[in-house]
């Protein structure tokens, strides 16, 4: 049995599916994180978010962020899903499930696993504003 | 020898395209790499830094650059 779930995908990111992953008799808890589209950046309004990959580069980082959660922390199974293409406000960008025997393990992971997602996976997204858009972080 | 350099986020904008076709010589490291395209392509001034990944991993400036490589141009990343 896989103990890693890796996916990027145009379609809906599905909770359920991330859950049922995860989901294991051993385990006394699950601990999800879900990224969402804030509808603002620095007070100004975001019409919505546009997501570009470098897809089998992404993949192979997400890989290796969800085995070496495996590694860190004491937990059982991890998923690791990310949207792409154009998303509005409320959407779901990311979700993140892990599975534990205990509940510190399955945090631990959710956190590491986005904190670490955010500075190494190529991922970009660019913001639409009412008066343009730019692309995050890519400016001094 | 020519090498494909694919682009990626600001880095498509800012160069008009989602890949590049250069020359590098033999034996040329990224950091050589970087150095050659900044001299082709001075537009890419305008991004904060970026990396280079070589066959789908992030390479450090010390790395060989060998023909057939798939080279990409990695702009400060965003997801999540």
């Amino acid at each position: 049995m896989p103990k890693t779930s890796i996916k990027i995908t145009s379609e809906k990111l599905n909770l359920q599916q991330c859950y049922d992953f995860v989901s294991d008799d051993g385990c006394g808890g699950i601990s999800a994180f879900i990224g969402t589209v804030r509808n603002d950046t620095k007070g100004k309004e975001v019409l919505r978010l546009d997501f570009s990959t470098y897809k089998p580069m992404a993949l192979k980082e997400m890989g290796k962020i969800a085995q070496l959660a495996l590694e860190k922390f004491d937990i059982v199974k991890i998923a690791i899903h990310h949207a792409e293409g154009m998303l509005q406000v409320g959407e779901i960008p990311v979700i993140i499930t892990a599975s534990a025997k205990h509940r510190k393990a399955a945090f631990d992971a959710c956190q590491f696993a986005i904190d670490t997602l955010k500075e190494t996976v190529p991922i970009w997204k660019k913001e639409y504003f009412s008066d343009g858009e730019v692309w995050v972080n890519a400016h001094p | 020898m020519n090498i494909q350099v694919l682009l990626f986020g600001i880095a498509t904008d800012l160069l008009e395209t989602s890949s590049l076709e250069i020359e590098i010589s033999e034996d040329c490291t990224v950091a050589t790499f970087k150095k050659e395209l900044a001299k082709l392509y001075p537009k890419l001034e305008n991004i904060n830094s970026y990396a280079v990944a070589v066959n789908e991993a992030y390479a450090s400036d010390q790395i060989t650059i060998h023909k057939n490589d798939v080279v990409a141009i990695i702009p400060p990343v965003s997801g999540g």
